[in-house]
């Protein structure tokens, strides 16, 4: 009985570590990633900052990848698994390119990457990302998974990393249906450098890519730098 | 070995930290809820919701956490419901003192000073509460003071504290603030229609995502004309 006690007690302070260790994991790096729907037209945008907890590394750190001509993929949470997630999915997305001779849809590509992921369901990589695009229909798509692949398909707006609680306020009163794109660029963008000003592990300058039938817009937007 | 311990059951042997881990008594309770407070020229604008709750527990659908403590001035709350509660009935007993004392209401700044003066006399013992003060101040000009639960003070435009503040103050600041406009004027301030819709909206948005925040909304407007209290529905899921 004893032993069960002293197991249990164990027990308890090991899942209490990995319970705080796989927190500070998520906010070692720190970022702010969204993507909205449009009409026709599909938006995602990042933050640049990266960072080791509070000390600030790299004020141009890119964290959102054009994977297809038409399909972005952001990725929030530990740098080390950004990249490292962003070269394998890119070698399984031209692997696909040559097997099947087409290119991949955003549909296909996200249960890609979310079988990517459960595939290290017990030692994840510590990543959050999310997928927007337009099908071969011109049909806006986007969705978000957690760090182990569980999609999330809404038809609005999705965001993940350090500042996603400011985003989904930013986004729940700010966004609006069947938006033009240049009226979702001005909404992306204030929601994305009005939620990073009140978080400190992102900022620092963002990113927006406008993804319309006719093609992509980037634009690289000044914020605060604090 | 004494003869009580002989006759414990074998789990009474346990270490002291699992003999002792359950039911222990915790002073502060976290009961979720958000509110802010709109400053205008001659206006202000308070909104709390109503949901008092506990971990996933709803205790009330309508438990008010803003109150009126005088003619002109709201405190609006977040945090701890038992400490804002008493923290309301010492700030209206004192300030009851104040009148009988000196034969006039306490105007909205010496009772932002006076809250700040009760919050850290409890330096070593707080009340778990985050409070939002609001009224017109001497010049009638709308006035909000925003404290920490020890009794830092600050005098702001607009702020929203609580479960969702992390949700509603980005969209203060867009809205309210004027924040990354580059055009606006941020020293602009909003009619009071205008900070109406923005604290519905604001609550509206917030009723979506954050659990804690919910069911109805409490607003209260105060201008030269005294208090308007109103009350609207939100979202009872």
């Amino acid at each position: 009985m004893k032993l069960r006690a002293e197991l249990a007690i164990k027990c308890a302070t090991h899942e209490s570590q990995t319970e705080s260790r796989n927190h500070s994991i998520m906010q070692y790096n720190g970022s702010a990633i969204v993507a909205m729907v449009g009409k026709n037209c599909v938006a995602i945008a990042a933050d640049k900052r990266l960072g080791q907890q509070a000390l600030t590394v790299d004020m141009d750190f890119e964290k959102v990848f054009r994977m297809t001509d038409r399909t972005f993929i952001g990725l929030s949470g530990l740098a080390a698994d950004v990249k490292t997630v962003h070269d394998t999915l890119r070698m399984r997305v031209n692997l696909y390119k040559h097997r099947e001779e087409r290119v991949i849809e955003p549909k296909t590509m996200a249960h890609l990457v979310s079988h990517m992921l459960y595939e290290r369901r017990f030692g994840p990589y510590y990543i959050e990302p999310i997928i927007a695009g337009l099908d071969k229909d011109n049909k806006p798509y986007i969705c978000a998974t957690d760090l182990i692949g569980c999609l999330s398909l809404p038809e609005d707006f999705v965001v993940t990393g350090t500042a996603s609680d400011n985003l989904f306020g930013m986004c729940e009163s700010l966004w609006e249906p069947e938006l033009e794109p240049e009226d979702l660029f001005e909404t992306i963008s204030q929601a994305l450098l009005n939620a990073v000003d009140r978080d400190a592990m992102s900022g620092w300058g963002a990113v927006v890519h406008i993804i319309t039938p006719d093609g992509v817009i980037t634009r690289d937007i000044k914020g605060r730098m604090d | 070995m004494n003869f009580a311990e002989m006759h414990q059951p074998e789990f009474a042997q346990a270490p002291a930290t699992e003999r002792h881990s359950h039911g222990r008594w915790e002073p502060y309770v976290d009961n979720g809820g958000t509110s802010l407070a709109i400053a205008g020229s001659d206006y202000v604008v308070v909104a709390s919701d109503a949901r008092q709750s506990n971990g996933y527990i709803i205790n009330s659908r309508y438990s008010p956490k803003a109150f009126q403590l005088t003619n002109n001035v709201i405190l609006a709350t977040s945090g701890y419901a038992a400490d804002a509660k008493r923290l309301v009935e010492v700030l209206e007993q004192n300030s009851q003192m104040y009148f009988h004392k000196h034969e006039k209401p306490m105007s909205t700044t010496a009772t932002a000073q006076m809250l700040s003066n009760t919050l850290y006399g409890r330096r070593f013992f707080p009340y778990y509460v985050f409070p939002i003060l609001a009224g017109l101040d001497t010049e009638g000009r709308g006035a909000v003071f925003a404290y920490d639960p020890v009794g830092n003070m600050e005098r702001v435009v607009y702020r929203a504290f609580g479960s969702a503040a992390a949700l509603v103050q980005p969209f203060l600041d867009s809205a309210v603030g004027f924040k990354n406009q580059r055009n606006a004027d941020a020293t602009r301030l909003l009619d009071r229609e205008q900070a109406l819709k923005i604290a519905i909206d604001a609550f509206t948005g917030a009723a979506e995502r954050d659990i804690h925040t919910g069911d109805w909304l409490d607003i209260y407007i105060v201008d030269g004309n005294g208090v308007q209290h109103q009350k609207r529905e939100l979202k009872h899921d």
